[in-house]
């Protein structure tokens, strides 16, 4: 009988860490393969590089234009998103009368649950037209799959994470402060932006950077809307590639050096979001540690 | 008393989250109007074909990549939580460990998986672009889901329970499967639930690891396209925009169908709590 306790306290801690496990493993095999090709590359080369032509004798193999796409759609998107976001948690959280939470919060969800080769495909058929339309009226050109047609979508993707985790942030603030600014004689909206939501700031952003985590990290909806041109971003009206889409459009066909090099994009994408997650941990703590 | 401030704020307010609810409308509507008349019969036809691409393969694919990775991720997702909440103790080194390492794998981006899945399964085990390679990568994927939703059922079943287990003689294995498994398991199914919306949602992770064949896979070594990879690949070819509409409308309804069943989970775990 205790033998078989014992057993199974073993087999349950071996379940356990198979998180670690998978981690190191994802490690392992990315940097395995990708490494090397950092290596011939040169860091500085690949890191700095600001051509990626891979079908050249000799190829360039820069990310450059890649990182700072994946830079530009992934600020837009939080330009965009954590606006709407942040007023819509408000929103939800002290303004909206019942009725409407029991629908407006189901809906939030819905759009968190939505694949995003359906928002891709959406971008696909109504952002980018529209998008086309301005750019021919500013400069009589574009297809409209650029960088501003990413940022749009991204935008809206992020919604959910940004409203979700604001709000219960929001709701987490005593409602002591709230009572306090009104008993000083601060109206409703007052009290809840000038004393509720500095309350809830590390919360928020908290909200802000795990959605900037989703943006970054975003894949097929980008590659359906972005244009993809491997090239320096030349203005958001124009297409750009991030570090995501070119992994997923080029490892079909990708070989030798050219593959390896891809493998590396994904290291070079894992350690933002790692850094990201970093961020993401210490302002929680500190926000648990203030609370 | 109201300064313009106060009602330029209630405006913002407003008509924020009214851009959020329009935005959601929006995709909505306009994929059901643009869908809806293209859900023909013969999209749903046992075989696919260039002229008819049947989304009946991809549909029948979806539930053997969600049922294969549930069978993987569940009980591992389970173990894992049950270690973590009931035998630990507390302020334990390695609970820590397991914790930021879950944390982190949560974050990974979906493509990122799919190198990884290439990488390891398609590639270092030799299982080729198959339904086992893909499966397999989406349970490295949803684990961290799993594990997260468990936990938080496993501790919101009260002490009480337990020590009324053991006070009757129990062992610790019985008083974790027989009592305290049986009344997280409300909790337990809406994270199942929602790591069923991941894996039904999926295309990055999926690509290089279980291939984009549209067929019904008859070994697990066989490639196969899920519902989202078949969208993705219609959605490419500029000539199939119909069905790509109609393959919409079909994720959407299961979206819908999984939200709602979430949502009645929740109620009944309130419900029961109060």
């Amino acid at each position: 009988m205790k033998a078989k306790e014992k057993y199974a306290e073993i087999f349950f801690l071996g379940c356990a860490t198979v998180s670690i496990l998978a981690l190191l493993l994802i490690f392992l095999f990315l940097f395995a393969n990708g490494l090397p090709a950092i290596g011939e590359i040169g860091l500085w080369n690949f890191l700095t590089g600001t051509s990626w032509r891979t079908a050249d004798t000799p190829p360039s193999f820069g990310i450059l234009p890649m990182i700072v796409g994946s830079l530009y759609m992934t600020a837009g998107a939080v330009l965009i998103g954590v606006p709407v976001g942040i007023f819509t948690a408000i929103f939800l959280a002290f303004m909206c009368p019942r009725w409407m939470y029991a629908f407006l919060k189901p809906a939030v969800n819905l759009l968190a649950g939505i694949p995003s080769v359906v928002y891709g495909f959406f971008g696909m058929v109504v952002i980018v037209p529209f998008v086309r339309t301005i750019s021919l009226h500013l400069t009589g050109g574009g297809s409209g799959a650029s960088i501003l047609s990413a940022m749009i979508l991204l935008g809206i993707m992020i919604l959910p994470v940004v409203i979700n985790i604001s709000e219960s942030a929001l709701r987490a603030v005593p409602e002591s402060y709230y009572q306090g600014a009104l008993a000083l004689g601060a109206s409703h909206t007052r009290s809840v932006f000038f004393v509720v939501l500095p309350a809830a700031k590390s919360g928020v952003f908290a909200s802000v950077i795990l959605g900037l985590g989703r943006a970054v990290g975003e894949t097929m909806a980008v590659v359906m809307v972005a244009g993809n041109q491997p090239r320096m971003p030349e203005g958001i009206l124009r297409g750009a590639r991030t570090l995501t889409a070119n992994i997923v459009i080029e490892m079909g066909y990708a070989t030798d050096l050219h593959r390896h090099a891809l493998i590396a994009t994904g290291i070079v994408l894992l350690i933002f979001i790692l850094l990201i997650n970093i961020i993401f941990t210490f302002i929680t703590r500190r926000s648990r540690e203030n609370a | 008393m109201r300064k313009p401030i106060d009602i330029f704020l209630f405006c913002l307010t407003w008509g924020f989250a009214a851009l959020t609810l329009i935005s959601l409308l929006f995709i909505i509507i306009h994929v059901l109007i643009n869908g809806i008349p293209h859900l023909t019969p013969t999209l749903f036809e046992r075989r696919f074909t260039t002229d008819n691409v049947s989304m009946f393969p991809a549909i029948i694919s979806t539930i053997f990549f969600v049922l294969l990775t549930l069978l993987m991720a569940v009980p591992l997702g389970i173990f894992a939580s049950i270690y973590l909440v009931e035998y630990v103790k507390k302020g334990s080194k390695i609970v820590t460990l397991i914790r930021s390492a879950t944390e982190m794998l949560a974050g990974i981006p979906s493509v990122v998986y799919g190198l990884f899945g290439m990488l390891m399964f398609v590639e270092f085990f030799g299982f080729g672009w198959s339904l086992i390679s893909g499966s397999l990568t989406l349970t490295v994927m949803i684990l961290p889901v799993v594990i997260r939703t468990t936990e938080e059922a496993l501790k919101s079943v009260q002490g009480g329970y337990r020590e009324g287990g053991f006070a009757l003689g129990a062992g610790k294995l019985r008083v974790v499967f027989r009592i305290v498994l049986p009344s997280a398991i409300p909790g337990i199914l809406a994270g199942v639930i929602l790591a069923i919306g991941r894996i039904v949602g999926e295309t990055a992770a999926l690509i290089f690891t279980a291939g984009t064949i549209p067929q019904v896979p008859q070994e697990l070594t066989q490639s196969a396209r899920t519902l989202a990879v078949h969208m993705w690949a219609l959605s490419a070819e500029a000539h199939h925009t119909n069905e790509a509409y109609a393959t919409a409308v079909i994720l959407l309804l299961i979206v819908l169908g999984i939200n709602t069943a979430s949502a009645v989970i929740a109620r009944l775990i309130t419900a029961k709590t109060k």
